[in-house]
C-alpha cells in the first residue's frame, strides 16, 4: 500500500458547518490523496460524521470549499454528488429493511441503470438483463465476505443480523464503482472478532478493486492502525493532528483530546 | 409462507382454481342477493372462508400458485369475469355497482403508486377523478372528439391540475403535503358549487360512451343472448382495471418500483445514491392522477350525470381507506377492499344512513385484526427476472 500517487482526490478548504451557534466543523483543511485510506478519528461529537455528511451533500457547508477530482462540489446537491464517484455507508445503518438485499444493493448502481418508464415496464427483456448483471455483481461482492450472504440475495434485509447488514451496506457503496468511499464506523455494533473480520474484508475488497480511495471513521483504534495509510484527528470541529497512525497516537495533543473527553 | 428453498418442487395449482372460483361465486352472490338476512349469511360465510384460508395456508398456497403460473391466473380471471357477467347479464343495478367497484379499484391502484410506493399521501383522489369527469362533460358539450380521446383527456387534465399542486406538496414535508392535497380536495367542491359555468350544484349531463363506433347504450346480442347495455361498462372498466393491474405490477417489479420504495423509506439514502427525490415523487403523482382522471371520466359518462356531490372530500377519504384496508402497497388488496367499501353500503340498507360510521368501524375492525390490511404487501423478490 505504499505505491501511492500523491495527487489529491478530495480537498476541503476552510470548510465550516454550523448548527446554530455550534461549529460542528471549523475552518477545516483536509486533503485526501488518490488511492489512500485515510482514517478520520476524534472524540465523540468532534465532527467526523458531519464531515462525511457535508462532502456527500447531506448537509450543506456554511463556509469554505470542497472539491472532488478537481471539481468544486460545495454547492452540489446530494443526488448529483454520487455521479462524481463518491459513495458511502452510514453510522446508523440505512438499509431499507423491508426491501430485499438485492434491491438495496441495486440502489448503489442506480446511476448505471436505465430508469426510463418504457424500458422498465415494456422492455422487460432488457430490464431482466440489467437485473441479471446486478445480481451477478452483487453476488461477487458479497462473495468477498466468505459467508452465506450471496445465497441470501433475495431475502429481506430485515432478516439479516447486524454484521451482515453492515456488509450489505458496504457492497451497496461499492457496486457503483466509486472512486471515493466513505465508511462511517463500519465496526459499530460488532464484537471484537467480528471487527477483525471486517478489517480483513475491507482490505480484501480494496485489493480486489485496485486504486479505491477510502475515508474511514472509527473508534476502534486497532482497526484504524491496520487499515489506514494516514490519519486526521478532529476535535471540536478542528483538525488537531495529521500523519501516520503511530505518530498521531503518540502526539500529546491527541492524547489530551481523548483524555479530556473522558 | 414463502417457499423456503428455491430448489423445492413447484407448489400445487389447484388452490388457484379454488380461489378464483370462490371469488367469482362470492362476488356474484353479494351482488345478486337482495334479502337482507340471506345477504348477512353470505357475508358471514365469505368472511369465515377467507379467514380460514388465511389461517390455514390457503391464501399463501394461492399466492405461490399465482406467482408461479401468471398466465393461468390471467386466463382464470378472464373466464371467471365472463361467468360473472353472464350470470348478472340483465341485472342493471348489479352491473352498475360492479363497474363502480372496478372504477374505485382502479383509482385506488393509482393511489397505491402514490401512497404505497412513493409515500405521497393524496387526500384528493376523488377531486382528481372529478377533474376527469368534468373534463369529459365539457368536451362532450363541444362534441367532435372521439370518446377514447375524451377519456384520455380526462386523465391528462387531472395530471395538469396535479402539476399545479405538486410544488406545495413537494415543498412541505410529511403531514403538510397531505394537508395540501386535502385543501385541494375540499376546494374542488367549493369551486364547482359556486361556478355556473360548470353547472353549479346541479351538475352537468353528459352522453354515454361511444367507443370506436360502438354505442354503450346498446344491449349486446351475442350467441342468442341479450346482455344489458351496462355490460359494456363492466367490460370496459374490467379491461381498464386489468391493464392498470398489469402496469402497476410491472412497475413494482422494476427499478422504478425499487426507487419509489427507497424514496419512501429513506430520502437520505436515496439522494446519496443519486435519486432525485422530487422527480420520483412527481412521477408517482402523475401516474396516479392520470388513472384517477381517466376513471373519473369513465364514471361520469357511465352515470350520464355529474355534480360536485359525486366527488367530495369524503369520497377521497373512502379511496384512501380502500388502499389502507386492502394493505398499503399491495395492488391485489384494493379489489376486495373496493368491493367491501363500495358494495356493502349499497346493499345493506340499514347502513345507508350510517355510512361514515360504517366505514370507521370497518376500518378499525379490519386493521385491528390485520394491521397490514386484508392482503399485506410482500417483499419484492426480483429473482425471476434476475435469473431468467
Ligand atoms: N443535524 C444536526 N443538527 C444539530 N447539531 C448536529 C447535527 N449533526 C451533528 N450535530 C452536532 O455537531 C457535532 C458533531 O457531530 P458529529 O455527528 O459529526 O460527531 P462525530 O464525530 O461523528 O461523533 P460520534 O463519534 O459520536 O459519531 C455534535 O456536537 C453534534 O451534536
Ligand atoms: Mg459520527
Amino acid at each position: 500500500m505504499t505505491s501511492l500517487s500523491n495527487d489529491v482526490l478530495l480537498e476541503s478548504r476552510g470548510l465550516t458547518v454550523r448548527f446554530g451557534g455550534l461549529f460542528a466543523l471549523n475552518e477545516l483543511n483536509i486533503d485526501v490523496r488518490n488511492g489512500e485510506v485515510l482514517g478520520l478519528i476524534g472524540p465523540n461529537g468532534s465532527g467526523k460524521t458531519t464531515f462525511l455528511n457535508v462532502i456527500s451533500g447531506v448537509y450543506s457547508a456554511s463556509a469554505g470549499k470542497i472539491s472532488l477530482g478537481g471539481i468544486d462540489i460545495t454547492r452540489e446537491k446530494a443526488h448529483n454528488i454520487s455521479s462524481y464517484g463518491l459513495s458511502r455507508t452510514f453510522q446508523r445503518s440505512r438499509l431499507c429493511l423491508s426491501l430485499s438485499v438485492f434491491d438495496n444493493i441495486a440502489l448503489g448502481a442506480q446511476r448505471t441503470l436505465n430508469n426510463g418508464l418504457w424500458h422498465n415496464v415494456v422492455q422487460r427483456k432488457a430490464f431482466a438483463a440489467e437485473a441479471r448483471k446486478i445480481a451477478e455483481e452483487a453476488r461477487e461482492l458479497l462473495g468477498v465476505f466468505n459467508t452465506a450472504l450471496p445465497d441470501k440475495l433475495f431475502d429481506p434485509a430485515i432478516s439479516l443480523g447486524m454484521i451482515d447488514r453492515r456488509r450489505v451496506e458496504i457492497c451497496r457503496a461499492l457496486i457503483g464503482k466509486p472512486k471515493l468511499v466513505l465508511l462511517d464506523e463500519p465496526s459499530a455494533g460488532m464484537t471484537h472478532d467480528e471487527t477483525d473480520q471486517v478489517v480483513d474484508e475491507i482490505l480484501g475488497i480494496r485489493k480486489s478493486l485496485g486504486g479505491l480511495t477510502i475515508i474511514i471513521v472509527e473508534h476502534e483504534m486497532g482497526l484504524i492502525e491496520r487499515v489506514t495509510d494516514r490519519c486526521v484527528v478532529l476535535n471540536y470541529g478542528k483538525k488537531i493532528c495529521e500523519g501516520k497512525f503511530r505518530d498521531v497516537a503518540a502526539d500529546p495533543v491527541v492524547r489530551e483530546a481523548y483524555l479530556g473527553q473522558a | 409462507m414463502t417457499p423456503t428453498s428455491r430448489t423445492l418442487a413447484r407448489g400445487p395449482v389447484w388452490p388457484l382454481f379454488v380461489a378464483v372460483a370462490f371469488a367469482a361465486v362470492a362476488l356474484t352472490a353479494l351482488v345478486l342477493i337482495e334479502n337482507q338476512k340471506l345477504l348477512g349469511a353470505a357475508l358471514a360465510i365469505t368472511a369465515a372462508v377467507c379467514f380460514c384460508a388465511a389461517r390455514f395456508g390457503g391464501v399463501a398456497a394461492t399466492e405461490v400458485a399465482a406467482s408461479e403460473n401468471p398466465w393461468l391466473l390471467r386466463g382464470l380471471l378472464t373466464l371467471a369475469s365472463l361467468a360473472v357477467i353472464f350470470v348478472l347479464r340483465d341485472d342493471n343495478f348489479g352491473l352498475l355497482m360492479l363497474a363502480t367497484v372496478l372504477i374505485y379499484a382502479t383509482i385506488c391502484l393509482g393511489l397505491t403508486v402514490q401512497m404505497g410506493y412513493a409515500g405521497l399521501t393524496n387526500f384528493a383522489a376523488a377531486a382528481f377523478a372529478g377533474t376527469g369527469g368534468y373534463t369529459a362533460a365539457m368536451l362532450g358539450q363541444q362534441g367532435g372528439l372521439p370518446d377514447a380521446l375524451v377519456l384520455v383527456c380526462g386523465g391528462l387534465v387531472a395530471v395538469f391540475i396535479g402539476s399545479l399542486l405538486i410544488l406545495p406538496v413537494l415543498r412541505t414535508r410529511g403531514h403538510y403535503g397531505a394537508l395540501t392535497t386535502m385543501a385541494f380536495g375540499v376546494m374542488f367542491n367549493v369551486f364547482l358549487d359556486a361556478n355556473d359555468f360548470f353547472g353549479g350544484p346541479q351538475g352537468l349531463k353528459l352522453p354515454g360512451i361511444n367507443l370506436f363506433g360502438w354505442d354503450f347504450t346498446n344491449d349486446i346480442h351475442i350467441f342468442g343472448l341479450v346482455l344489458s347495455s351496462y355490460v359494456n361498462y363492466v367490460i370496459l372498466t374490467g379491461i381498464l382495471t386489468a391493464l392498470a393491474m398489469i402496469f402497476v405490477g410491472l412497475l413494482d417489479r422494476s427499478w422504478v418500483g425499487v426507487w419509489f420504495d427507497v424514496v419512501r423509506l429513506d430520502e437520505t439514502a436515496a439522494s446519496v445514491f443519486g435519486l432525485k427525490i422530487a422527480y420520483w415523487k412527481v412521477l408517482a403523482f402523475t401516474l396516479g392522477n392520470f388513472l384517477a382522471g381517466l376513471m373519473g371520466a369513465v364514471y361520469a359518462k357511465m352515470t350520464g350525470f355529474i355534480a360536485p356531490a359525486n366527488f367530495t372530500f369524503g369520497d377521497s377519504l373512502v379511496m384512501v381507506s380502500i388502499v389502507i384496508l386492502g394493505g398499503i402497497g399491495n395492488r391485489w388488496g384494493v379489489l376486495p377492499a373496493a368491493l367491501i367499501v363500495v358494495l356493502l353500503p349499497e346493499k345493506l340498507q340499514f347502513i345507508q344512513e350510517y355510512r361514515l360510521i360504517f366505514y370507521a368501524v370497518l376500518v378499525i375492525a379490519i386493521l385491528t385484526m390485520r394491521p397490514d390490511g386484508l392482503v399485506a404487501r410482500r417483499v419484492r423478490k426480483l429473482h425471476t427476472e434476475a435469473s431468467a
